[in-house]
């Protein structure tokens, strides 16, 4: 059965890639320009619009189910089978998940092993395929399979239109099961084959339009971040091996109290050897998830097709991160430092989004932020020492976060390829449905639900119970994780309401044509959106008791591990009563404020950018990560690029090679050139030197006894 | 004077270009300057049928009292002249239709040089050497300025025959020297003279300087070299072609002669002069060409490199020395033949063209010029599998072979950079945009460009039967 889970979407993701190599071989891609505007209202030529009103007659048809892309050019044959392949096939994994976590899950079988096939062997490194299953992987396994399928299904609908559809779904299958080998991993080698798999898959999703200027860098912009991340997790697997002598995790965790104590040479300097490996993983584990510092491709990769933005970057591969650190929840409970580190990044990072969120424009960018800044909440969670709670915020976000996602690509859809949020307005009544399941996703992120209870929204438990979990943590960070995540709760609640507000209330500023046109989605599409709801309203509720509450340990049978000191799981039941309504409260305050701001007094905004210009063009700018980053690296890299370049290859190796060498043939051959000046008595005098100079050499050389 | 029975044997071939050249002088002397063509084919029937007997006698000896010898050497390389002379006549037949300079003279006159030259390459006396020696340089002086009127080929006339005079003189002081130190002209006794006073002297070694610098004239090595290039571009087209060729031959020959059965003794000493030369001639003739844009200039620097090509295979002073010699002397007739067939097809609106860049896209005019004219280019360069690669390996085998490895290393290095502007002209012809077409190639440089074009492309084929040649011809030195 998990054989099947994870194979299938591998299954699937040859037979779409066959049909897609075989429809590039049989069909000539017509040329589209590169200058294609992402965000250009004029997207729609004139051409366009009598076809419009042929679309908008027939309100099933899904005729504008892409981003941008034109289809000008004919649909790769088989992009049908290569669809329904796909999605089946995804389905068909997705409810065997379903059944594998029940069993699980609930069931009282102990953690096992699948094994698939052996991978190497060299001296004591032994690496098998083969596949761990205990609760976490099956809770992954749904999370994962369960976004996949929905988003699969989704984009038969939000892609209909483009011509490179086998390979799309080609792409999100090999991504499907890249997350699936990670998450089965039985070893941390399979692991980062998984891992680097879901690298590999998002930058080629990232970059599925690829004649698109700016999709292109995001992708790699997207893969060069995550290898900084990857060389740190890399390091930190060559840490374990040299410290363990395995990298199987039944060996690791069972020997991590053998080494706690022990300590490692690296960088010439002596670190204790759980600390220093954790922190590289946990380097691997922030690249991953887009944390503070490393988080500047995850906005960029919104190039992507907006269900690839819903499956990769919002529900599943950036999650990777926080499986990790909770897959390996027993080498992180010897590491209090690294632990730490893990709460102040956390908590850095959802504080820093949320700022940034605050003022973006695009609607796809704000949910991007939202989601660095959940990721944030898991850190803290985990780095306090409540795994479940981080790993159940996980579980729920994914619900309401592809939820959100892909409603954004419903409005996006409805509104021509319109993604700047003051071009909206008022489009409550034109798309119904996608409306309400966006006002359930805002629900479940903004924690809504009633005080002092377990009845709310999916985020209201799961982000409750993090930042209970930080008022109780013990680590000296915990209280400006709690501070943090406070405020950044506050925020949220801002720019998830102002998103809604600014989307579907108040009058329009779209423009006329683009506003009569927008038009509910397809059924493929809102079918997803309608399951993913019941997630956001129902996991945190049904799912509660057994991810963090008295019933965690039965449910977990060991995957997450606390320490014998880590009762952290009990005492963020005990925080104070104002600790644990305070989210609520700071949801109200700053739901609040964005009705004062966008519905009450429209104008408000605009006025308090004004006078606070300067904090204004910061967030706006991102914290100038990226300007940073540019002037740090890139612009370094290319100045000891160019440096090498100019200097080291031109100056050195051609200047002393090949063109100074034929520079030198060349002025050499200039002077003999002169010598021969044309009169006689010149060459006669040359004549007479020459048998001079012969006569004094076989002199003084010569053997003359 | 007794004339030895077997003088007529030994050097019929040489006495049939004499009294034919003067027959010639004489059939054009009554017959005018219409008799011109008459007397070209006449000339170059002459020439073959002297190449026939050469190759078919049999006899060998010295006669004239030892002043004259005839031995396997001798006869590869005076057929070697003969066909290069017979070649320079023959492609001077267009020439002298279409520049309207239809002067009999002229065939006669590379007859008389070209006896001048057999006489060089049998000579095995001093007195033998510089009679041949004059006599081809005073046919050449007349020749290089024949076209009397043109203000540059009297430059080139006068200016060969000033500097080929103080090069007369050096000889004639050199050889002066060693007979006062030797006491003998003949070149067998010099040696045993040598042997008997026990080495080299200060004189001897003025007088060897003094000898070498003559002949080095003739072969144009380097520092002796100067009035190549000017010369060359100032003469008549088939005066250069002729000049490139024969003399260089013949000049080679006694350059060999002289050293090998004169100057065994003191080896070491004429081996530093001849290295010198070498070296100096192969750096000299790479470098400087490069700056052309006359292929006449050019064609003289790379005769000047491929003479120090040559002299490295001297330089070793072995038997596969010389035998890599002939070898690239061979080679090199034929590849100088073919290139300057191609100079002389380089006209345009009855006006020769020199300048490289006339070449330009002649890849697309005259494919089968362009071909040939790459291959030679090829082979004078030294990329295998042609002739010119072959000419070299032998060469420089001789000389590692002698331990002389610098000198092969220099000659390896300097004929890379000799390749860029042979490669140049490959480009030109086959890169560049096109010029517009030459006029018709004649019939007989058409005939030379295959001949000289197949010699090199199919260099492998003949390169069995050549080498046995030239080995047999190295051994009778020995």
């Amino acid at each position: 059965m998990y054989s099947l889970i994870v194979f299938l979407p591998l299954v699937g993701f040859l037979i779409a890639g066959a049909i897609a190599l075989w429809g590039a071989r049989t069909t000539i891609p017509a040329p589209v320009g590169g200058a294609h505007g992402h965000h250009g209202p004029d997207d729609h030529g004139h051409g366009d619009h009598g076809h419009d009103h042929a679309a908008h007659a027939h309100a099933a048809h899904d005729d504008h189910g892409h981003d941008d892309h034109h289809a000008a050019e004919p649909a790769a044959p088989g992009s049908r089978i290569a669809e329904l392949v796909t999605t089946g096939f995804l389905i068909v994994s997705c409810l065997l998940s379903w059944v594998a976590f029940l069993t699980v899950g609930f069931g009282d079988g102990e953690t096992f092993r699948v094994p698939v096939a052996a991978w190497m062997t060299s001296g004591a490194l032994v690496v098998d395929w083969s596949f761990r299953i205990d609760t976490l992987t099956v809770m992954m396994l749904i999370v994962v399979t369960t976004v996949s399928s929905l988003v699969h299904a989704y984009s038969i609908g939000y892609m209909s239109e483009d011509p490179g559809r086998p390979r799309f779904f080609a792409y999100l299958s090999l991504f499907t099961f890249a997350m699936l080998m990670l998450v089965t991993s039985d070893n941390l080698v399979q692991m980062f084959f998984g891992w680097e798999g879901v690298g590999l898959a998002s930058y080629l999703l990232i970059g599925f339009w690829y004649k698109k200027p700016s999709a292109s860098a995001a992708a790699i912009k997207a893969f060069v971040v995550n290898r900084v991340g990857d060389f740190g997790f890399a390091l930190g697997i060559f840490g374990v091996f040299a410290v363990f002598g395995s990298v199987g995790f039944d060996a690791i965790f069972a020997n991590t109290e053998a080494v706690a104590e022990q300590s490692m040479i690296f960088l010439g300097a002596e670190w204790h050897a759980l600390e220093i490996i954790t922190f590289l993983l946990f380097i691997g584990a922030m690249g991953k998830s887009a944390q503070f510092l490393l988080h500047t491709w995850l906005p960029d990769a919104m190039e992507g097709p907006t269900p690839v933005s819903a499956l990769i970057h919002a529900a599943t591969m950036v999650t990777a991160g926080v499986f990790m650190v909770a897959r390996l929840s027993p080498l992180f409970e010897h590491a209090h430092g690294t632990l730490t580190f893990v709460t102040f990044i956390g908590a850095t990072t959802a504080f820093f989004a949320a700022t940034v969120g605050l003022v973006q424009n695009d609607i796809k960018r704000v949910i991007a932020y939202s989601t660095c800044s959940q990721l944030g909440y898991m850190f803290v969670a985990l780095g306090v020492g409540a795994y479940g709670a981080g790993v159940f915020h996980l579980f729920t976000h994914a619900f309401f976060k592809a939820l959100l996602f892909l409603g954004a690509g419903s409005v996006i859809h409805a509104m021509h390829h319109e993604q700047d949020m003051r071009k909206m307005g008022g489009l409550r009544s034109k798309i119904p449905v996608t409306y309400w399941t966006m006002l359930i996703g805002t629900l479940a992120i903004t924690g809504v639900g009633i005080p002092l209870t377990h009845i709310g929204f999916a985020g209201f438990l799961s982000k409750d119970a993090i930042i209970e979990s930080a008022y109780a943590g013990h680590n000296s960070f915990a209280g400006y994780a709690f501070m943090l995540t406070l405020i950044a709760a506050a925020m949220t609640s801002f720019y998830s309401w102002r998103l809604i507000f600014l989307t579907f209330f108040g009058q329009t500023r779209a423009d006329h044509h683009t506003f009569e046109h927008a038009h509910e989605s397809p059924r493929v599409m809102l079918i997803p959106l309608i399951v993913l709801s019941v997630g956001a309203v129902l996991a945190g509720m049904v799912f509660y008791e057994a991810f963090v509450g008295e019933a965690q340990g039965e449910f977990w049978k060991g995957a997450l591990l606390y320490g014998p000191e880590n009762h952290i799981l009990h005492d963020m039941h005990e925080v104070p009563a104002w600790v644990k309504a305070s989210p609520f409260f700071a949801m109200l305050f700053g739901l609040g404020i964005a009705y004062w701001f966008y519905i009450a007094d429209p104008e408000q905004p605009k006025r308090l950018a004004a006078r606070h210009d300067a904090l204004y063009q910061f967030l706006l700018n991102k914290w100038y990560f990226d300007e940073l980053y540019d002037l740090l690296f890139v612009r370094s890299a290319k100045a000891l690029g160019r440096f090498f370049w100019k200097a080291g290859d031109g100056m050195v190796i051609d200047g002393l090679g090949p063109n100074g060498v034929a520079a030198r043939v060349q002025d050499v051959s200039a002077r003999v050139v002169r010598l021969q000046t044309g009169y006689v008595y010149h060459y006669a005098f040359a004549m007479l030197i020459g048998v001079a100079a012969l006569i004094t050499w076989a002199m003084f050389a010569g053997g003359i006894n | 004077m007794v004339v030895e029975p077997h003088i007529f044997s030994l050097a019929l071939p040489e006495i049939m270009l004499a009294v034919g050249s003067m027959a010639l002088l004489m059939i054009g002397v009554f017959m005018g300057e219409a008799s011109t063509r008459f007397v070209t084919t006449l000339s170059v029937i002459l020439l073959a049928g002297v190449a026939v007997v050469v190759i078919a006698m049999d006899a060998e000896g010295a006669t004239f009292g030892g002043a004259f010898i005839v031995d396997g050497f001798a006869r590869f390389l005076k057929v070697l002249a003969l066909i290069g002379s017979a070649l320079a006549i023959l492609m001077a037949v267009g020439f002298v239709r279409q520049e309207r300079f239809e002067r009999f003279e002229f065939p006669v006159l590379i007859v008389i040089a070209t006896l001048g030259m057999m006489m060089m390459i049998s000579a095995n006396d001093l007195i033998a050497v510089y009679l041949g020696l004059e006599l081809t340089s005073l046919a050449s002086y007349v020749v290089a300025a024949i076209h009397r009127d043109d203000a540059r080929s009297s430059e080139a006339g006068l200016k060969y025959f000033v500097l080929g005079a103080l090069s007369s003189g050096m000889l004639l002081y050199g050889a002066s020297l060693v007979y006062g130190f030797t006491g003998h002209t003949e070149f067998g006794a010099i040696a045993a003279s040598i042997v008997a006073s026990g080495g080299s002297s200060v004189g001897l070694v003025f007088g060897l300087v003094f000898l070498l610098a003559g002949i080095a004239f003739k072969v144009s090595a380097v520092p002796f070299h100067m009035w190549t290039p000017d010369v060359y571009e100032g003469a008549p087209t088939p005066v250069t072609a002729f000049f490139a060729a024969a003399p260089k031959v013949a000049a080679m020959a006694i350059f060999i002669r002289v050293v090998i059965d004169a100057f065994a003794p003191i080896t070491s000493d004429w081996q530093q002069i001849v290295s010198f030369m070498a070296i100096a001639s192969m750096i000299l003739g790479s470098f400087a060409a490069i700056g052309q844009r006359n292929i006449k200039r050019l064609m003289a620097y790379s005769s000047i490199g491929h003479m120090g090509y040559a002299l490295v295979g001297l330089a070793a002073g072995t038997e596969t020395g010389v035998q890599g010699v002939l070898i690239y002397l061979a080679t090199y007739v034929a590849m100088t033949a073919g290139a300057f067939a191609c100079i002389l097809a380089m006209r345009r609106n009855g006006v020769m063209t020199e300048d490289i860049y006339e070449l330009a896209g002649l890849s697309s005019t005259n494919k089968t010029m362009a071909f040939f004219l790459a291959m030679i280019m090829f082979s004078l360069a030294g990329i295998p599998p042609f002739a010119g690669f072959f000419a070299k390996y032998f060469v420089f085998v001789a000389a590692i072979q002698q331990g002389l490895v610098a000198l092969a290393v220099i000659g390896v290095l300097s004929s890379v950079v000799g390749a860029y502007y042979y490669l140049r002209i490959i480009k030109v012809m086959y890169f560049d945009e096109p010029a517009p077409a030459f006029e018709k190639t004649p019939v007989e440089l058409n005939a030379v460009l295959w001949g000289a074009g197949l010699f090199t492309v199919l260099f492998v084929l003949v390169s069995g039967p050549l080498g046995s040649a030239a080995a047999a011809a190295a051994r009778t030195l020995f």
